[in-house]
């Protein structure tokens, strides 16, 4: 059973049991337009909800991308070097980011569900 | 005034528009306090005959290099520039032109950096070549910063035979930009070698070649060095026709090249504007400081140029950007590919060949004259001699002769008071060989 | 076909381009694709030596440079040059970048060979011309900033900011102090926050308020023992003068900071305000800008940057001082320049720079620029007079040499900020400034400055005008294409990013 949340930053995490894979959503990619080349941190990285683990570059802007949990960096996804088209075409599936291996499942409880986050961005307008 | 094209009528009409009764209407917003209300105490305006006279005259206190017997060096070289360098540069659509942001009407400027970029790599030896930074001296302050970032260290050694002006730009930045630098002492003997400073939190090593004191090594076993403790190596060119005779950086497992293009294309102009040569390897890219240049087709499937890698500047990444150039050295760049362009494969490597053998045909001359002493076993086109009493005023009694006979080590290092750096270039005749030794030998009786 | 495919798939020597000449617009290949050898542009004699003392570092293998004749070089740069647009071509109205005419004039003088042909390390007795010179621009730079003191070497506006952050860095270090913060604000170019952070400062972003201007109030909440300068930009990124700019210099000198002016926008001050009664502690002036020198496709610029008392004794080597009758170079951190922050780039500035700037202002003299900022600015509100009622000026009037617009007109159009200008590319203008400053949205930045004619400014006027209509008129087709007439149409910066193709190679010439 997977637990998908989102970051008022457009992040996701999808969490199945201490696993966390993490991308940016639907709207970030939007916003950002074609993606270009992604900055993905190395595996064994320790990283700390709320600070920067990853940049997503397109070809007028560079973005930040935070870590929605903590924890150590599991794997990256190597096909974005290849292709970083992915993450403008399948942000939630294909276009990934890293995984992570969970330190604090509490912190899942201040990110938004999927309602929430809609929401969020119904308002961006 | 000749550049401004309003009437009186226009501005009259102008601010009718507007609605306002003068410009200083239109100034409201600035304190009353600050608002100067007459011209200040400087000169009046002046037509271009008056101009051109006054100029003219300041002009005529200087002795220009080529209208004496001239050897000067020191990372600055003069050489023949064909006269249609200097004609392409100043059409207006090159001259006048901003950096190319909208490419579709840049295809000039952007097409040329393309070639440029290229050119740079070819004769470097590396993968890839940006368009251009200021100069050398801070193009080899970028290589650091970026072989700091790369290898996550901050320590920088120089090499005893790194140009003092670059090694002083550098030593300067780490101030700043807060990073150490661990600096060789100059070396005239050629035979210094920094590896021993290399330890694990050395960044890299920035050497010269050829060198300042105009020695040639090969770098590869620095490079080797370097590389085995994870560190880069910065190979600083500020004599880019050497590039035509002697191994290039690139072969010698340079990491990044950083140079001084000027000699190529542009005159010596005091000092400046120069052109900052930086290139690096295909997997550096990201890391490049400054522009560049890069091909991709239109909408009807055209070939075509861009500025590229932009997410790496300030205008996008601000604070986080590799650099925080803006404006570089872009017609430089253009007067050095032209040159380039008119010299070619064959051009260019006799270029280098001839400077060399005028080279060699001045430390002959210098071969007899008692109280000089040649401290070269390799040289390209510039090379050290001892001589028995201090350089500097023997310098500046050539110079009174109206010769310009090298530079005296003691401008950089007042404790080298005898050294005299000398450069032959292609312009450079046997009759102006004759007349230097021949007042060297005079000035040293 | 891979992207990487079609990226390289031009470059094949039988490619099925360079076909596609259109009139005088004849198109090019690259000079790596019609180079031959034995060829060469260049006669040199041959080196009657045939030894070397090259330590056996001969270069083995060939380079791969093309040859070509002067004719076919000739032909090669006049061609793809009669691609680029310059200010010699038409109006070129982009905003903070100032955009003038290049007078032919400077680059006859810098071009005399007392100037051109100098070495920089001539002894000293041989260059006092040229000394001389710059001694002469610096004294106009003092006088027009109302400055003491000003540091020549600086090669570029950035590189003039990060001179001016060094001196500050400079002075605090000589008080026992070292500050982490720099406020810059929101609408600041990019050369501004990237400048500090290279300094080792953390940037703090300052917001604008309803008028466009600093937030004073905001600003102050900001400072503290941490500050070490505030850099602000006057007339701001928005065209607008920052008119409590005196309140600005008390506050953060009280808080024992620094106040760092960004000049690039001087053209609408210059002869008429001088920045050192505002309170600044230094300024770079963009001689690139205000005082005419050419922009080159890129470069090179010249940043003297004017400094404070203050900041006098930091200022980088060189220095030009009087000595007696004539004067001297002091070149080493020592007596009067013991306090220097020491050489941040070789020889001594942007020599080539001075002459064409000096030039400029010596043709204008003191009442000229007076006019010169005069008509600067009577262009850009003249602009903003004939243009409000169809395009969305972002703040109320007078602007100064610039007007900032943002893309609330073309809401609903379905035509972007950036569509919009690329059809202006088809009415024979150079694109304004877009998507700068970042605090509005869509921004177009407009600057004229002084040397557009009425005549042409309502050219400009009628373009921009006709062009809203079209927009409003549900024409975004026809803008999504822009621009159809241009040497080249829009061309795609992603896979330009993607597969980055940054150098001909011999490879590409076989790949298809």
């Amino acid at each position: 059973m997977s637990i998908l949340r989102f970051t008022k930053d457009h992040e996701w995490v999808r969490v199945e049991g201490d696993e966390a894979v993490i991308g940016i959503t639907d709207y970030a990619q939007t916003q950002l337009g074609d993606i270009v080349y992604v900055e993905l941190p190395e595996p064994g990285k320790r990283i700390e909800q709320g600070k920067e683990a990853a940049v997503v570059e397109s070809v007028k802007a560079a973005s930040e991308v935070y870590a929605p949990v903590s924890g150590e960096v599991t794997g990256a996804n190597a096909a974005l070097a290849d292709d970083p088209a992915k993450v403008n075409a399948d942000p939630m599936g294909d276009g990934w980011f890293f995984k992570v291996k969970l330190a604090n499942a509490k912190e899942l409880d201040g990110l938004m569900d999927e309602a929430a986050y809609q929401k969020l961005v119904e308002g961006l307008g | 005034m000749r550049y401004l094209s309003l009437t009186d009528a226009d501005r009259r009409a102008m601010l009718a528009a507007i609605g306002a009764s003068s410009v200083e209407e239109l100034y409201r917003d600035v304190p009353k306090a600050a608002l100067l209300d007459r011209p200040l105490d400087l000169p009046r305006g002046l037509s271009e005959l008056e101009v051109t006279r006054e100029l003219e005259k300041l002009a005529a206190k200087n002795i220009p290099a080529g209208s004496v017997p001239s050897f000067l060096g020191c990372g600055a070289y003069r050489h023949h520039v064909p006269a249609a360098v200097d004609y392409l540069v100043q059409r207006g659509e090159f001259l006048t032109s901003y950096t190319p942001y909208q490419p579709e009407i840049a295809q000039g400027t952007l097409q040329a950096l393309f070639e440029y970029q290229t050119q740079v790599a070819l004769i470097t030896g590396m993968e890839v070549a940006n368009a251009s930074l200021y100069d050398g001296a801070t193009a080899a302050a970028e290589g650091v910063m970026m072989a700091n970032r790369l290898t996550r260290r901050t320590k920088a050694v120089l090499a005893g035979n790194l140009h003092p002006h670059y090694a002083e730009t550098i030593a300067t930045y780490a101030r700043f930009n807060g990073f150490e630098v661990a600096a060789r002492p100059p070396d005239p003997s050629g035979n210094d070698d920094p590896a021993a400073l290399i330890d694990g939190e050395t960044s890299c090593v920035v050497a010269q070649n050829p060198g300042f004191f105009g020695h040639l090594r090969d770098l590869a076993p620095l490079a080797e060095a370097c590389h085995k403790a994870g560190a880069l190596l910065v190979v600083v060119v500020t004599e880019p026709v050497s590039l035509g005779l002697v191994r290039p950086p690139g072969a010698m497992g340079a990491d990044i090249v950083a140079g001084e293009g000027a000699a190529l294309g542009n005159g010596l102009n005091f000092g400046g504007p120069y052109l900052g040569l930086f290139a690096t390897r295909d997997k550096y890219v990201r890391q490049v400081p400054g522009r560049l240049a890069g091909a991709t087709h239109d909408a009807e499937g055209r070939r075509g140029f861009v500025l590229t890698l932009s997410a790496r500047e300030q205008h996008i990444r601000r604070e986080k950007a590799t650099s925080n150039i803006c404006t570089n050295s872009g017609l430089c760049a253009l007067a050095f590919a032209i040159h380039m362009a008119l010299l070619g494969e064959e051009g260019f490597t006799r270029l280098a060949a001839l400077n060399h053998a005028k080279a060699r045909a001045l430390a002959q001359k210098f071969a007899g004259v008692p109280g000089v002493k040649m401290l070269n076993d390799s040289f390209f086109n510039e090379f050290t001699l001892e001589l028995s009493r201090p350089a500097a005023p023997i310098v500046d009694k050539l110079a009174a002769k109206r010769i310009l006979g090298g530079v005296p080590a003691s401008r950089f290092w007042p404790q080298l008071p005898n050294l005299l750096l000398v450069a032959a270039t292609e312009t450079n005749t046997e009759d102006e060989m004759d007349a230097f030794a021949g007042a060297l030998r005079e000035a040293l009786r | 076909m891979s992207d990487w495919s079609k990226a390289v798939s031009g470059f094949a020597r039988d490619a099925a381009g360079p076909h596609d000449n259109r009139g005088l617009d004849i198109d090019e290949l690259l000079l790596f694709e019609q180079g031959e050898e034995g060829r060469s542009g260049v006669d040199l004699p041959a080196p009657a030596d045939g030894g070397d003392s090259l330590g056996g570092l001969r270069r083995a293998g060939p380079i791969g440079l093309p040859g070509l004749s002067e004719p076919q070089v000739v032909r090669h740069f006049t061609r793809i040059s009669q691609k680029n647009y310059g200010i010699d071509t038409g109006l070129y109205p982009l905003g903070s970048c100032t955009m003038k005419h290049n007078p032919r004039l400077n680059e006859k003088m810098a071009r005399l060979p007392g100037f051109g042909d100098i070495h920089p390390l001539q002894p000293v007795a041989t260059v006092q011309g040229a000394l001389e010179l710059i001694d002469r621009l610096a004294h106009w730079l003092k006088v027009l900033t109302g400055m003491p003191a000003v540091a020549m070497p600086p090669a570029a506006g950035a590189h003039g900011e990060l001179c001016g952050m060094m001196c500050i860095t400079a002075a605090l270090a000589a008080k026992g102090e070292r500050r982490k913060r720099v406020l810059v604000p929101e609408s600041a170019h990019g050369t501004n926050p990237a400048t500090a952070a290279t300094c080792g400062y953390e940037v703090d972003a300052i917001a604008a308020n309803e008028r466009g201007r600093v937030d004073l109030a905001a600003m102050k909440a900001k400072l503290g023992p941490d500050v070490a300068a505030i850099m602000l930009t006057s007339p701001n990124t928005c065209g607008l003068f920052e008119d409590e700019m005196a309140e600005i210099a008390a506050a953060v000198h009280a808080a024992g900071a620094y106040f760092y002016l960004d000049g690039a926008n001087f053209n609408a001050l210059v002869g008429r305000v001088r920045p050192g009664d505002l309170g600044i502690d230094c300024m770079h002036i963009n001689l690139h800008k205000t005082f005419s020198t050419p922009h080159g496709g890129g470069g090179p610029g010249s940043g003297p940057v004017v400094l404070a008392k203050s900041l006098a004794a930091y200022a980088p080597l060189p220095w030009v001082v009087h000595a007696g009758e004539g004067f001297r170079l002091v070149e080493h951190a020592e007596g009067e320049a013991a306090q220097t922050i020491g050489r941040i780039k070789e020889f001594h500035g942007q020599m080539g720079m001075f002459v064409r700037a000096l030039a400029f202002m010596m043709s204008h003299g003191s009442d000229g620029l007076r006019n010169v900022s005069g008509d600067a600015v009577l262009n850009a509100n003249y602009l903003l007079a004939r243009l409000q009622d169809v395009m969305t000026p972002s703040y109320p009037g007078p602007a100064m040499h610039e007007v900032l617009f943002d893309d609330r007109f073309l809401d609903g159009t379905g035509v972007t900020t950036l569509d919009f200008a690329k059809a202006l590319i088809d009415e024979g203008f150079h694109p304004m400034t877009m998507y700068f400053p970042l605090v509005v949205h869509g921004a177009l930045l407009i600057e004229p400055t002084e040397n557009e004619s009425k005549a042409g400014l309502d050219r400009f006027i009628a373009s921009l005008r006709r062009l809203t209509e079209r927009a409003k008129a549900g024409e975004a087709e026809f803008f999504h294409g822009a621009p159809h007439l241009a040497p080249r149409r829009r061309l795609d910066e992603t896979t330009a990013a993607r597969k980055p193709v940054l150098r001909w190679r011999p490879e590409l010439a076989a790949a298809e």
